[in-house]
């Protein structure tokens, strides 16, 4: 059984924001408009956080990407009244958009902020709607929603290896994010494959987890900034 | 004053039952047309999507659980003050403990509604009962909003009961002066009763029961209800001292609330023989042992938290201390703490005028309280990048209004159909004149006393 994970280089990584629309392609997530995205209710499932140090004109700026990080000890899990969000067995912290009823609950027990609520029916703005994928399902008005890892990318992938009777190989998957990355910062793969590149990443001396203290276990490690 | 005899007892408590005044439709329409205002704006937020609230990320929860809370938390006014009043037996409890009770029940009942006005989905909440399903899924019982669920019930159970029951010989007055279709409705609400010793004596066990049972009922719940926010990883939520801290400040707005009920019944009933200055005053002690008590739990969270200065936490502390929920905050403060302790604390003060404005202060301040605890904890959740504000938006600002329409309207239809003073326990008591009630606070000889 894998276990899915993600290792994220911020030296790698320019903060050009190609996975966050690849992500919204990928994924059918709705556009808010700018009135309401000014009201806090755009839906990014991966955001590349900025943070500036110093004084202008010495100042730097520095991007982090933020999406799930599919905690093995998912502080939202545990809150859901339905089981809308839950664990799968290969590590995934699923969200089942058709059990959820809205309590936002998993939201707010979710210290990364990474989780959105659909505050009305999908639309989008013209013509975005001609480029739907038919592999995800839309969200009604009142669910929660977030970074899936691209879980219709797995399962299909996973499926023609069985089909063709072989080992998924590593790199072979990819989510729409990581292939989108033109730095490769973004690297998607099995975390229970030792040779596995994302495995290799995340052993690396400069990989920490984001808010690691908090003991939520979170499968994405962050390669601290060198340069 | 002297005290009323039994025949003015039932001719003052069951005029309201018999005699309808114009003032009372003008009660009930006001109220009435605000409740409906409400459930026209919770339509149009079904229909038109929750966008039309203030609610956002990262602030999910906002005016509709402050309302939760602070409704479950008045709800702990009545219950839980009479079945104490009752255990210990203070005999001037007599004529306040069934207004105390009412609220319970109806804040229960406004509190419960939140839940489902808050959900994203309300079609579905029954997903939240254990109801048995071809599909085999049940609610998640790791979830504290299902504890919520069942706790709420127990509660609202437990508390309808406690009204009930000593409403009972009450009922069988009222049938017995009745006629027509209302004798029919008060003879079905009356059990039967007749008045033998046997039913007297099943009736005050049954109400010990309950008053025994309906004490860790409600310390439960608001317990419950503060795990809803201190089993979450947020700063300034996950905290040991919530449970407590929530039970002190339901008792609290609790007691504002009864206070606010018994001057608005004593003014609008014309109830100036059953409840008099010593009612308010040993009712407005109680509010400030609960201010001083409140002080305490706040004195602690805040010090232990700046103490213990750990980053994330301290955002959220300043934020509510100095920086832009600090108005709020000091308004908090002063509505919960100076006001009642200096108009409870001085015994000139502590009159009937005293008691209604320091209970309007400690609403507010108990509601505010709610908010302050949710909203700039949500809004300053670890990243700061995720940082964000809350504004409530009409929608919310209405639902909230048409609550507290909603407890002035159920609370007057209410009165109108049961007497809202106990009379046979007034009777049973042989209610004693003003002058002879003892001030909380004064020391008896345990036998002296005759309740």
């Amino acid at each position: 059984m894998p276990n899915w994970g993600m290792a994220v280089d911020l030296d790698r990584c320019t903060g050009c924001g190609a996975c966050v629309t690849a992500c919204h392609a990928e994924n059918n997530i709705s556009t808010v408009g700018a009135e309401q995205a000014a009201r806090g209710r755009a839906k990014h499932w991966i955001r590349v956080e900025r943070y500036w140090e110093g004084e202008f004109p010495e100042a730097t700026l520095k991007f982090r990407p933020v999406m799930c990080q599919h905690c093995d000890n998912a502080p939202c899990e545990p809150v859901c009244p339905t089981y809308a969000s839950h664990h799968t067995q290969d590590g995934l912290n699923a969200q089942v958009y058709n059990r959820c009823i809205g309590t936002r609950y998993c939201a707010n027990a979710c210290p990364y902020n990474v989780r959105f609520f659909d505050f009305f029916n999908p639309s989008w703005d013209k013509p975005l709607q001609l480029q739907l994928n038919p592999d995800v399902s839309l969200r009604e008005v009142g669910v929660m929603e977030k970074c899936t890892f691209c879980v219709q990318r797995i399962k299909s992938a996973t499926i023609a290896a069985k089909a063709e009777e072989r080992e998924l190989k590593d790199g072979e998957l990819q989510t729409a994010c990581s292939q989108a990355c033109p730095s490769r910062a973004l690297v998607f793969g099995d975390l229970n494959d030792p040779e596995s590149e994302v495995s290799r990443l995340s052993r690396s001396p400069r990989g920490s987890k984001l808010l690691e203290d908090l003991g939520t276990k979170p499968k994405v490690a962050y390669l601290s900034r060198e340069a | 004053m002297s005290h009323p005899p039994h025949q003015q007892i039932n001719r003052d408590l069951l005029r309201p039952l018999l005699q309808t005044s114009w003032r009372f439709y003008v009660l009930v329409a006001l109220p009435a047309a605000m409740v409906l205002t409400g459930l026209i704006s919770w339509l149009s937020q079904v229909t038109f999507g929750f966008g039309i609230s203030g609610i956002r990320w990262p602030v999910y929860w906002g005016f509709y659980v402050t309302n939760f809370v602070f409704w479950i938390g008045i709800s702990h006014a009545g219950t839980l003050i009479s079945a104490i009043l009752r255990l210990v037996n203070a005999g001037w409890r007599r004529p306040v403990t069934r207004c105390a009770e009412v609220i319970t029940v109806f804040a229960l009942m406004i509190g419960a509604m939140f839940p489902i006005i808050h959900l994203g989905r309300p079609w579905l909440a029954f997903w939240l009962f254990p109801y048995p399903s071809e599909r085999l899924i049940w609610p998640n019982f790791r979830s504290p909003l299902v504890w919520d669920f069942f706790a709420i019930n127990t509660y609202l159970t437990g508390s309808l009961l406690f009204l009930y029951l000593p409403i009972i010989p009450d009922f069988a007055v009222a049938r017995d002066r009745a006629t027509g279709l209302r004798r029919r409705i008060y003879g079905v609400l009356a059990l039967g009763w007749r008045g033998t010793p046997k039913q007297w004596h099943r009736l005050e066990t049954a109400m010990q029961i309950m008053a025994i049972a309906i004490i860790p009922v409600a310390v439960s719940v608001h317990t419950i209800v503060s795990f809803d926010f201190s089993m979450a990883p947020v700063p300034m939520w996950q905290t040991t001292i919530f449970g407590p801290y929530f039970v002190a400040g339901a008792i609290f707005s609790g007691i504002a609330a009864l206070l606010l009920a018994m001057a608005a019944l004593r003014r609008l009933l014309h109830l100036q023989a059953y409840l008099h200055p010593v009612h308010f005053e040993n009712l407005g002690k109680l509010l400030l042992v609960m201010a001083l008590l409140w002080g305490y739990f706040v004195f602690n969270e805040r010090l232990v938290t700046y103490y213990g200065n750990e980053p994330a936490e301290m955002t959220v502390f300043w934020q509510t201390q100095r920086e832009s929920y600090a108005p709020l905050y000091w308004t908090m403060v002063v509505c919960n703490f100076v006001l009642p302790l200096i108009l409870m604390g001085i015994r000139r003060f502590r009159t009937i005028t005293g008691c209604i404005i320091a209970s309007i202060g400690v609403l507010i301040g108990m509601w505010l309280e709610r908010f302050l605890i949710i909203v700039p904890s949500l809004g300053h959740k670890y990243l700061p990048y995720s940082f964000g504000t809350y504004r409530p938006q009409p929608v919310e600002m209405i639902i909230t209004a048409a609550t507290f329409a909603a407890m002035i309207l159920l609370y007057a239809l209410f009165s109108k159909v049961v007497p809202i003073i106990s009379m046979w326990e007034l009777k049973a008591g042989d209610h004693p004149p003003a002058d002879l009630i003892p001030p909380a606070t004064e020391e008896h000889p345990i036998g002296e006393l005759r309740l």
